[in-house]
């Protein structure tokens, strides 16, 4: 499981850091080293990106994982380049970006967009396998969500939209409920398909979602 | 009062609707008189519901405009645009003003259509929608909670006996005949063999099935439609008939090749009625149904 990211437009990174011309810059070494999006490499690049556009790189610092609490130690170990700074720019997911926004008084700018929280299919190819919806269908839909694979996020079978196995919005997307109807036919439990869902409980737990251990 | 189309399906009438596709925009009067043209002549006529995702004048605005000329109107209504709150809304407002058909659909997807950055809703899916409103006509809304005053429609839905696998579809489809539709307006059907397959499947439930047909106005889009059109097929010895009509008689050959289907339809009872789609082109159905001999 990984959080997916994109680089935003780097022009958009400097109007969102306009005036605040002293820059600290943060990295991840988990998801967005593997995405190729906020790992040292990159990080590098952006530093000299805004030093090209005349701001002052203040230091930077590619966390282990910036979404888990030890990003506050390691916060503190950069103490001083990070009191120094007007902003942080963060080149990890919004989970990152917002850990760090707990511990820090200053603007905190992310520099990628999140995407999805997405598993490995192949190589580099990643898809999102779980909306957490928080009312599981899984059991009765062949281990494939069609909540997530179907685009409309149907629950009772396949659109007029699909053809030949393939989805509507995009021709090389597969559809969810023939990948169902196979699998379950495979098994042996198509009557599993013919089962009538009644409308989703999208209030399992109202956002903003929370969830208490203790 | 009860539904006029229900009342032609139930006396075993050879069924005949058509579709009006509302404007983008206020100004109304080709609507009006697309309305005024067809009302006479067909048992029902269809408002779509901002088809293919295209922001228009709403279905229900149509239908109310319908009922102004003394049509007989078939809400489309479909879970793109709306929650389960908004849709029980509407059935509310169409029932309250005389409208008492409805055609329950999913709805095409949002990035087909002109806002394709617009939030799709999808809260129900048709089978969920269908249930529903046999749920307001218990005079129970979706919440459980007691309605003032319940609704009453003759509820219809969609299918597409060209899909490709085609038994995903036919479950769907018996889920929606549970689920309460009463009677299916079909996706287009070119090729009667294939489609009395499927009639043969649809027969075995006690609803009405009103087959689909769509005007072809040239080879080209005959052609396109086969390539990029979910759930249709037009067989090549049509699209070959369109592309021998002679220069700009391509329209008229998709009229005859329309007629003449309904005729095949009506002529062998395959069916219990037709669905025309003749999208833009509303002006010509009085050609069609001349042809079919209606």
């Amino acid at each position: 499981m990984k959080s997916l990211t994109k680089q935003k437009p780097f022009d958009e990174v400097i109007q969102l850091s306009d005036q605040l011309n002293r820059v600290f810059l943060i990295g991840c070494g988990t998801c967005a080293t593997m995405t190729k999006t906020g790992g040292i490499n990159e990080v590098q690049a952006m530093k000299k990106s805004l030093q090209d556009e005349g701001k002052l790189v203040t230091g930077w610092v590619v966390l282990p994982m910036a979404c888990d609490e030890m990003t506050a130690e390691l916060l503190n170990e950069n103490k001083k380049a990070v009191q120094d700074a007007q902003c942080i720019i963060v080149m990890a997911c919004a989970l990152g970006v917002q850990r760090i926004n707990l511990y820090l008084p200053l603007p905190v700018i992310p520099a990628l967009d999140t995407l999805f929280i997405g598993m490995e299919k192949s190589p580099g190819h990643f898809f999102e396998a779980c909306a957490q919806c928080g009312q599981c269908i899984l059991g009765e839909t062949a281990g494939i969500c069609p909540l997530t694979a179907c685009h409309k996020g149907l629950l009772n079978g396949p659109c007029g939209g699909t053809d030949k196995g393939k989805c509507e919005v995009d021709p090389e997307k597969d559809c969810a409920f023939t990948l169902i109807y196979e699998r379950l036919k495979e098994q042996g439990r198509l009557d599993l398909m013919r089962k009538y869902h009644p409308p989703k409980n999208y209030q399992v737990i109202p956002r903003p979602r929370e969830s208490r251990l203790l | 009062m009860v539904s006029k189309l229900k009342q032609a399906m139930e006396n075993g009438k050879f069924v005949i609707t058509s579709e009006i596709g509302p404007p983008k925009g206020t100004d109304l009067e080709k609507m009006y008189h697309h309305i005024d043209l067809l009302k006479d002549k067909v048992d029902a006529l269809n408002v779509t519901d901002h088809q293919s995702s295209v922001m228009r004048f709403p279905s229900i605005g149509g239908c109310l405009a319908i009922q102004e000329l003394g049509g007989e109107p078939v809400l489309q209504l479909t879970c793109r645009d709306r929650n389960r709150i908004a849709l029980q809304a509407e059935l509310l407002l169409a029932y309250s003003k005389g409208i008492k058909n409805v055609l329950c659909l999913t709805g095409d997807a949002v990035p087909v259509g002109d806002h394709s950055q617009a939030k799709g809703i999808f809260d129900l899916d048709s089978v969920q929608l269908l249930h529903g409103v046999r749920q307001l006509e218990e005079g129970i809304d979706f919440g459980g909670n007691k309605l003032e005053g319940a609704v009453q429609f003759c509820a219809g839905a969609t299918v597409t006996p060209e899909a490709e696998p085609i038994e995903p579809q036919l479950i769907k489809f018996e889920k929606k005949v549970a689920a309460g539709a009463e009677f299916f307006q079909t996706q287009a059907i070119y090729d009667l063999e294939r489609f009395a397959k499927f009639m043969e499947f649809a027969r075995q439930f006690p609803v009405k099935i009103l087959a689909g047909i769509v005007l072809l106005s040239s080879a080209k889009m005959a052609q396109f439609m086969n390539d990029h059109v979910p759930g249709i097929f037009v067989p090549q010895e049509l699209i070959d008939e369109m592309a021998a009509a002679p220069k700009g008689k391509a329209l008229k050959k998709g009229i005859e090749i329309a007629g003449r289907t309904i005729a095949a339809l009506k002529k062998e009872s395959l069916c219990d009625g037709v669905h025309i789609m003749a999208i833009n082109r509303e002006e010509v159905v009085p050609e069609i149904l001349a042809v079919a001999g209606l």
